[in-house]
């Protein structure tokens, strides 16, 4: 019931929202609780397990009850607190877990089962038989236990990340944060200040004390318009920190436009990474509720709650209120009730001491022990200290069981708070976050002037460790009552009574546990999954603590808390991915000749984030196996031309530089002469081999290494490590220029009538043998030619700045099909380099020695380098060891498989019997035959014989025939010309 | 997790590659025998405690770091460049 003019919602602008298909309307600065509350709608939900009818039960982010779906389709919205979710026109919300409707849920059944479905029942009953568990017992569990759903369809709405850095990162804009923030924003230093609400002020905004003369909320208005003038401050509204983690760095979750109907192109959600030098902690305390009997009935709320409604939306959440407590504090309630015009039917506390009502009866030493109504509130009983039990009529009860410091953030590094015997609850311990300092109800301090107090000390201490200096703020004038409580954590009596509403853990589960010998905290969480919602026990562990304390005789101290783990309020995995689908998990390296690849319609592949065209596909190909064959002939018989930037290339330059590389390189590239090219082999220090790769010397202290396009990045790391941190006296530097220079393989006998057309230099086997290396001007652009092959043709790469890679492409390409050549892709260059016995990483996979691929020798004797000490250890070289060789078949069957297994012939194709693996597989139009690269145990002294290659996987069994790897020109004569 | 990078100043731990133990900085002598040489290669010690190991500033200049952080309570207590670490090494062992 909406009491007219009161509240700080705007009056003159009505929204109109729905729930349940129910078209409804409330006020601008509504939540949709208030606004259901307004609108007399207090039935919102069902219970997770018992389907039990619940209401609104809190006015915050930790509600306990009321979660809904916003939306529908793709990007409905499930487990939405009400509470938290501002109204917008259009907004459509829906109750959950509830068949068919709300109102006549058939699975409210599972209420009338509770004797049986108490903590434990699932463990103890769905035992046997095993298969059961997962095909029948866990589906129908999961469907009639449970909360909202996902749509199951990909939701294309967009979240963001974001990254901030402050002096001072202020949690929460009630008293304390504010004027921490104040404080240190008027002294100049860099202030974030976050708050999870939409109206910064706390409890400001739901209480009706003053402030240094004005309202709080007006003070709190105003404070905030002070903060969001400096320019030094960074204010951030609907913004929960949800984890504190190392050095200062905080998560933080900005819901940026789930209050709007109109998004504008802005994320739904962004996920804030905060570094702060400092931080205040100022979340305040959450009220707990009292467990009686049937203490879950829709109308009854926290006491603060009731409060907030109605100071803050102007929404009376009762025509007569009750309100039951232990402490002074909820008798505020009562007062603002009063004051608002709306009956107070009783104050129950359970002192026997309390304060005297002004307007309303207090009944003192009494407890509510049960309560009527299914589907709202009508009546109350209690208990007087006598024994009589009386009723009172009522549709709404604000209970109060005291407050609950918020000490959440404080926890997520391994703190646990300690207990604070005067508040009847935990506090946090200090320093157990770094650099963070909690105060005011947080701290356990709960009058405003303390709040105020603290949070203007601790800026100042902050500041001070920053060396900023700064005045000490005025703290205004303000309520400065004690909290007066008296312990009351359950009430006895017939009935269930909720401790975690959210969860339906009820004091006879936790009583349970602790007799079924669950008497550790952590033991009695997990057998009752008490805390285990999404509120993560904020409503309810200090009670169930309680609970547990007194069934094993044992004080609450002693009893202990769980763990506290971030996130502090619930964060969808798209919020902390943010960035990382698509394209943002992986990003896509495009080479310079990637347009026109794509522009001749190659297939590209993957090569890590590369992408490199497949095949370049002729006019009537229609498989990529004769677009390969076309370019293997191609390259073998004129001239073909493949875009190889994607290797690695490091410029290394030093006076040291050739002593660098024979210590990272097996072999030596101090002899190596200017204008040469050399083949390099690199271990690991383990012996075993890392990558290999051709190294030129193009002046006497200058080197240009490739490596792999799989190793570039382990390699150039590699290279510094061994620099750094082995030999950092070398006079050597490096640093990759895999991107800065775009590199193409001309390759096949007519490469240098090719290169000759374009290169202003003369080409002949005097000015660039095999392996040489030197400057080249292509169209007055200089640019580098080496004379290496991967094809085992007369080939060459060359080089030019990657700004002129496309053009080059395109005239590399214009030339070569003038000679009936053209460009070739990945699978003709695989084809290529096996029928030459050329290796990749499918071979040098990690587990495989020099010795094993046939470069023993290579390691050379006269110096040392990393790996070579450990190569030489026992077992990794001789005929023990599989190694590398060659593969073509001999039976009917013709197809060799990568990853087959290798048998003696006739041997039983079982583990124990193989001989080695097929690493490399591929179809040579230049040999007419498939051909294989494997590891065979002592294979080097095998060629000749014959092996069963077996496919497990595929079903292939293949007659082969050992061979040497070099399939084709062993001599090496065509790479000569 | 932030980590001062000695050259660039504190930095996001995303910035950096981790390999682990500095021990990796103390080389032994080709000829320094198996037991020296497994030792350096395979063997860690895994303390509840001050560690030592080796960060690399790679999504930055390209430093090698070693950082002295406490495992337990995620401290970093101090961060040197390798550089300067095995020099001192060499020095002490010269």
């Amino acid at each position: 019931m909406r009491i007219a003019g009161k509240g700080l919602v705007d009056h003159g602008t009505p929204v109109r929202f729905s729930f349940d298909g129910r078209q409804l309307e409330g006020f601008q600065g509504d939540t949709l609780a208030s606004a259901l509350l307004a609108n007399d709608v207090k039935l919102v939900a069902r219970s997770f397990k018992y389907h039990r009818p619940r209401g609104i039960m809190g006015a915050g982010s930790e509600e306990s009850s009321a979660l809904v779906t916003i939306g529908s389709g793709a990007t409905q919205d499930p487990n939405v607190r009400a509470t938290v979710q501002e109204i917008y026109d259009g907004l459509a919300a829906h109750s959950q877990n509830c068949w068919p409707s709300l109102n006549y849920d058939l699975l409210s059944v599972n209420d009338l089962f509770a004797p049986f479905l108490g903590a434990g029942f699932y463990y103890k009953t769905f035992m046997w038989p095993k298969v059961f568990w997962e095909k029948l017992y866990e589906p129908v569990i999961r469907r009639s236990a449970g909360i909202g759903a996902l749509s199951g369809k990909a939701n294309a709405e967009y979240y963001e990340k974001a990254f901030a850095f402050c002096d001072l990162l202020v949690i929460g804009a009630g008293p304390a944060g504010l004027m921490a923030a104040l404080t240190a924003g008027r002294a100049g230093a860099d202030v974030i200040l976050c708050d999870e609400d939409s109206l910064l002020g706390g409890r400001l905004n739901g209480e009706t004390f003053e402030v240094g003369g004005m309202a709080g909320s007006d003070w709190a208005a105003e404070t905030v318009r002070e903060l969001e003038s400096l320019p030094n401050v960074r204010v951030m509204p609907r913004t929960s920190v949800t984890g504190a983690y190392d050095q200062g760095t905080y998560g933080a979750l900005e819901r940026v436009s789930h209050h709007v109907a109109a998004r504008e192109g802005r994320p739904l959600e962004c996920f804030w990474r905060i570094v702060a030098k400092r931080a205040v902690l100022a979340a305040g305390a959450i009220e707990r509720p009292v467990a009686f009997p049937n203490n879950d009935r829709p109308g009854i709320m926290t006491a603060s709650a009731v409060r907030t409604y109605l100071n803050r939306y102007g929404v009376a959440p009762g025509q007569r209120v009750t309100i039951f407590a232990n402490n002074d504090d909820a008798h505020r309630t009562a007062r603002d009730l009063v004051d608002a015009g709306v009956h107070v039917a009783a104050v129950i506390d359970s002192r026997a001491e309390a304060p005297e009502g002004a307007g309303y009866e207090v009944i003192k030493g009494a407890e509510v022990c049960g309560s009527e109504g299914r589907k709202g509130l009508e009546a109350v009983s209690y208990r007087r200290a006598d024994g009589s039990v009386d009723k009172v009529q009522t549709d709404c009860l604000a209970m109060s069981g005291g407050w609950n410091p918020t000490v959440h953030l404080t926890c997520h590094m391994n703190g646990r708070p300690n207990w604070h015997g005067g508040i009847h609850s935990f506090v946090p311990v200090p320093g157990a976050i770094p650099g963070l300092e909690a105060v005011g109800a947080c701290n356990g301090a709960f009058s405003t002037h303390r709040a105020f107090v603290e949070g203007a000390e601790a800026a100042l201490r902050a500041l001070g460790d920053l060396g900023v200096k700064a005045k000490k703020s005025v703290v205004p004038e303000s309520e400065d009552s004690p909290y007066r409580i008296e312990p009351l954590w359950a009430v006895a009596g017939k009935g269930r009574a909720w401790l975690d509403f959210q969860n339906d853990v009820t004091v006879k589960d936790v009583q349970g546990a602790a007799q079924e010998n669950f008497r550790s905290v952590e033991h009695m969480k997990r057998y009752t999954t008490q805390g285990m919602a999404p509120d993560q026990g904020k409503n309810s562990n200090v009670a169930a603590l309680a609970v547990l304390a007194d069934a094993t005789g044992r004080g609450i101290e002693e009893t202990g808390t769980t763990t506290f783990r971030p996130p502090f309020v619930p964060v969808a995995i798209a919020a902390f991915g943010a960035g990382g689908q698509g394209t943002g998990f992986a990003p896509q390296r495009h080479t310079t000749s990637h347009a026109e690849s794509v522009r001749r319609g190659a297939p590209m592949i993957e090569a890590g984030l590369w992408y490199r065209p497949s095949y370049f596909p002729a006019t009537g190909e229609r498989t990529w196996r004769q677009s390969c064959d076309r370019e293997v002939n191609m390259v073998r018989g004129t001239v073909g031309v493949c875009d190889v930037s994607t290797l690695g290339k490091i410029d290394i330059q030093g006076k040291d530089a050739g002593q660098f590389l024979d210590f990272v390189y097996a072999n030596t590239f101090s002899t190596l002469k200017p204008g040469k090219v050399r083949y390099g082999l690199m271990l690991r220090e383990d012996g075993f081999v890392m990558d290999d790769g051709t190294t030129a010397r193009i002046a006497e202290d200058h080197f240009v290494m490739t490596t792999t396009t799989a190793a570039a990045g382990q390699v150039m790391r590699h290279l510094e490590y061994v620099h750094q941190c082995l030999c950092p006296d070398l006079d050597v530097a490096m640093i990759s220029v895999t991107e800065q220079w775009a590199q193409f393989a001309v390759a096949g006998p007519k490469s240098r009538d090719l290169l000759n057309g374009i290169v202003a230099e003369e080409i002949d086997n005097e000015s660039f043998p095999f392996m040489g290396c030197g400057p080249a001007t292509i169209g007055g652009v200089a640019g580098r030619l080496f004379r290496i092959s991967f094809s085992g043709e007369h080939a060459y790469e060359i080089a030019v700045p990657a700004r002129y890679g496309e053009s080059l492409f395109k005239l590399l390409l214009e030339r070569a099909e003038a000679m009936g050549g053209g460009a070739y892709g990945m699978e003709a260059l695989n084809v290529l380099r096996i029928e030459k016995g050329f290796i990749t990483h499918a071979e040098i996979h990690g587990r495989v020695t020099a010795d094993d691929i046939g470069m023993g020798r290579l390691v050379s004797a006269k110096k040392d380098c990393i790996g070579k000490t450990m190569s030489e250890r026992p077992g990794l070289s001789g005929e023990e060891r599989e190694q590398l060789v060659g593969l073509m078949p001999v039976g009917v069957v013709k197809q060799i498989t990568a990853g087959a297994h290798l048998f003696e012939p006739g041997a039983e194709p079982v583990r124990s019997n193989a001989q080695g693996y097929v690493t490399s597989v591929c179809f040579s139009p230049t040999l007419e035959t498939s051909l294989g690269l494997a590891f065979l145990r002592n294979g080097r002294a095998r060629h000749g014989e014959e092996i069963t290659m077996v496919d497990h996987l595929r079903g292939v069994t293949t007659r082969c025939k050992v061979c040497d790897p070099v399939f084709l020109d062993p001599e090496g004569g065509r790479v000569r010309g | 997790m932030r980590i001062k990078c000695p050259l660039c100043g504190e930095r996001d731990r995303r910035e950096f590659y981790y390999v682990g133990d500095a021990v990796l900085l103390e080389r032994p002598d080709p000829e320094a025998g198996d037991h020296a040489w497994d030792t350096y290669l395979h063997l860690r010690d895994n303390p509840a405690g001050v560690t030592r190991d080796l960060w690399y500033h790679e999504a930055g200049c390209a430093a090698w770091v070693v950082v002295t952080r406490n495992t337990v309570t995620h401290e970093v207590l101090k961060t040197e460049l390798a550089e300067k670490r095995r020099r001192k090494l060499v020095e002490g062992a010269s």
